[in-house]
């Protein structure tokens, strides 16, 4: 089957996006998994000037989880420039997603501004950090006033398509939808990590991550991300990168029909190695093959129109 | 510089690394210097604040250690092997020389530092049967005066071997790799990254061109895999992934 899939004007090979976070430093790292069958690329955060990221351990998994705390470093644009342009001379046809993050709402547009030079396909807005300004350094992501007012900000200086990624440590994430769509968000990514969670060592009754605390993912948490990403495609009419947990095709078909038109690969790469974009790509195929599914537009939202139009879960 | 002897029951074959964990101070990649499922070893040199508490710890003391992590140096039995190590290097190679002379493999073991209190292991290699030891300093003050490299070359035009192995530091082992490829000589390279989670996730690890992470894909990797990475012996990059000359 032809596994392409448009969002927002930008043709995919396939459904399986990099989400950001995982690996992706350099285009070399970008350039890999493209080979290696991921559909697109996202970006790790990038931030205008240095940032310094945690001590170790920053990263533990289990079977069950991965719990997070890395800091979101990065050596800030000037670095940035260097592998865009790597990348795109390898010519892969994988379109890139360039993931921004600030510390307060003005960074997002300075940021903004020297990205927007670059002319990547799409930019993914990370609103999930705290807020330096806010007096208890609450994230944007976490208030519709201050998460429409960055997207706002970010919109206003690009017209290459933006997309707001949400946080799901929120009660209502459809008002936050609502808020970034009305201020001008065209694509929405659900959901970033769960927490903070506290994973502690029983033999030294210590923390383990150097930052004590740090953001849930993996299998553990996929149920929620799927019942967020439905929440958000009920409440607005955006496009959707969906993710969370996404191990099997089967799950990545879940959450397509739960609304997502993308569908972030992450910790999959943990529990299915770096083969995990080619084997869930083709698990998916194998899936759709077999339901006489022909494209994976179709099941786009599926489990909106078995249920009642307008209803809420 | 000292080496740490743990209690601990992993199975780690030689060249594999451990996370090793101090809480609330932080967590390092180490190289295993030996380990038979119920010993441990790490050498560790006082270089950094990291190894500086390590040094401060005292016998009976706990740290964290999760792994083993990454491949191994492989070896087939009654081999000849040329190992060459720089510095700490010289400790997964001897982990290695230790089982590879047990299948019959015979050794050629060639060691240098800058100076003679900087060779490490060099009695542990004396006692292994089937390895014969070479040495080298810079300052001439025990073995050959100069580079380990040289002392590999000359050995190289007298012999033939199996395979070359090699750990140290950077330049070196692009030297030992340009040996091996001309005398078309199999070789596995220890590379070097900086490593965070050990596990294939961070990222900050990964090499250019192949765009592999080498705590996964390595540390060890065979002579035709460094061929393809562009940043070998040129360059490595920092926690932020900025890029460093060696």
């Amino acid at each position: 089957m032809d596994t392409s899939i448009d969002f927002l004007g930008v043709t995919f090979p396939n459904p399986l996006v990099l989400c950001s976070g995982y690996l992706g430093i350099t285009a070399s790292t970008w350039d890999n998994l493209a080979r290696k069958g991921a559909g697109g690329i996202t970006t790790k955060s990038i931030w205008l000037n240095e940032h310094k990221g945690h001590n170790n351990p920053v990263i533990l998994a289990n079977e069950d989880f991965i719990c997070n705390a890395v800091g979101v470093p990065d050596a800030g644009i000037e670095k940035a420039k260097e592998e865009f342009k790597e990348y795109l001379k390898r010519n892969n046809g994988v379109p890139l997603i360039v993931n921004i993050i600030g510390g307060k709402a003005d960074d997002f547009v300075a940021i903004t501004e020297a990205v927007n030079e670059l002319k990547p396909q799409l930019i993914e807005v990370n609103i999930s950090c705290p807020n330096v300004e806010d007096e208890h350094g609450k994230p944007f992501a976490t208030s519709c006033p201050d998460a429409a007012r960055v997207t706002k900000m970010v919109k206003s200086v690009t017209d290459i398509p933006i997309i707001i990624k949400l946080s799901p440590n929120v009660e209502n994430i459809q008002e936050i939808a609502q808020a970034v769509v009305e201020a001008g968000a065209d694509g929405i990514t659900a959901i970033n990590t769960y927490g903070p969670g506290l994973v502690i060592d029983i033999d030294s009754a210590q923390p383990i991550l150097a930052n004590k605390v740090g953001g849930v993912s993996g299998p553990g948490i996929k149920p929620l991300a799927v019942k967020k990403v439905f929440d958000i495609a009920a409440a607005v009419d955006v496009p959707i990168i969906g993710m969370g947990g996404v191990k099997t095709g089967r799950d990545a078909i879940e959450f397509m029909m739960a609304g997502a038109t993308l569908v972030g690969i992450g910790s999959a790469l943990y529990y299915r190695g770096e083969a995990a974009f080619k084997i869930v790509l083709d698990e998916m195929v194998e899936w759709c093959e077999a339901s006489g599914v022909k494209s994976f537009s179709e099941i786009v939202k599926k489990t909106h129109s078995v249920l009642d139009s307008s209803s809420s879960l | 510089m000292k080496t740490f002897i743990f209690d601990c029951d992993f199975q780690v074959q030689p060249g594999q690394f451990v996370n090793v964990w101090l809480p609330r101070i932080d967590e390092k990649p180490m190289s295993v210097a030996f380990a038979d499922g119920k010993e441990l070893h790490l050498t560790i040199a006082d270089v950094g604040p990291f190894s500086r508490a390590m040094h401060e710890l005292k016998v009976g003391d706990q740290v964290g250690l999760r792994g083993p992590y990454g491949k191994a140096f492989t070896f087939e039995p009654n081999q000849s092997i040329a190992m060459v190590g720089g510095g700490f290097g010289s400790a997964p190679l001897y982990f290695t020389a230790f089982h590879a002379v047990q299948a019959g493999c015979t050794i050629d073991f060639i060691i240098g530092a800058r100076r003679e209190d900087l060779l490490i292991y060099r009695e542990r290699v004396e006692k292994l049967k089937g390895a014969t030891l070479h040495v080298s300093t810079d300052d001439g003050s025990v073995g050959h005066k100069g580079y380990n490299v040289e002392i590999l070359q000359k050995l190289m035009n007298e012999k033939n071997y199996d395979m070359i192995m090699t750990c140290g530091p950077e330049v070196m082992m692009a030297a030992v790799a340009r040996i091996a490829d001309e005398k078309k000589v199999p070789a596995q390279i220890s590379l070097e990254r900086y490593m965070k989670c050990g596990f294939g996730l961070c990222g900050n690890c990964c090499v250019d061109k192949t765009g592999d992470a080498i705590c996964t894909k390595g540390p060890v990797v065979p002579l035709e895999y460094v061929k393809q990475v562009e940043e070998f012996g040129k360059y490595h990059r920092d926690d932020l992934g900025k890029k460093h000359k060696f």
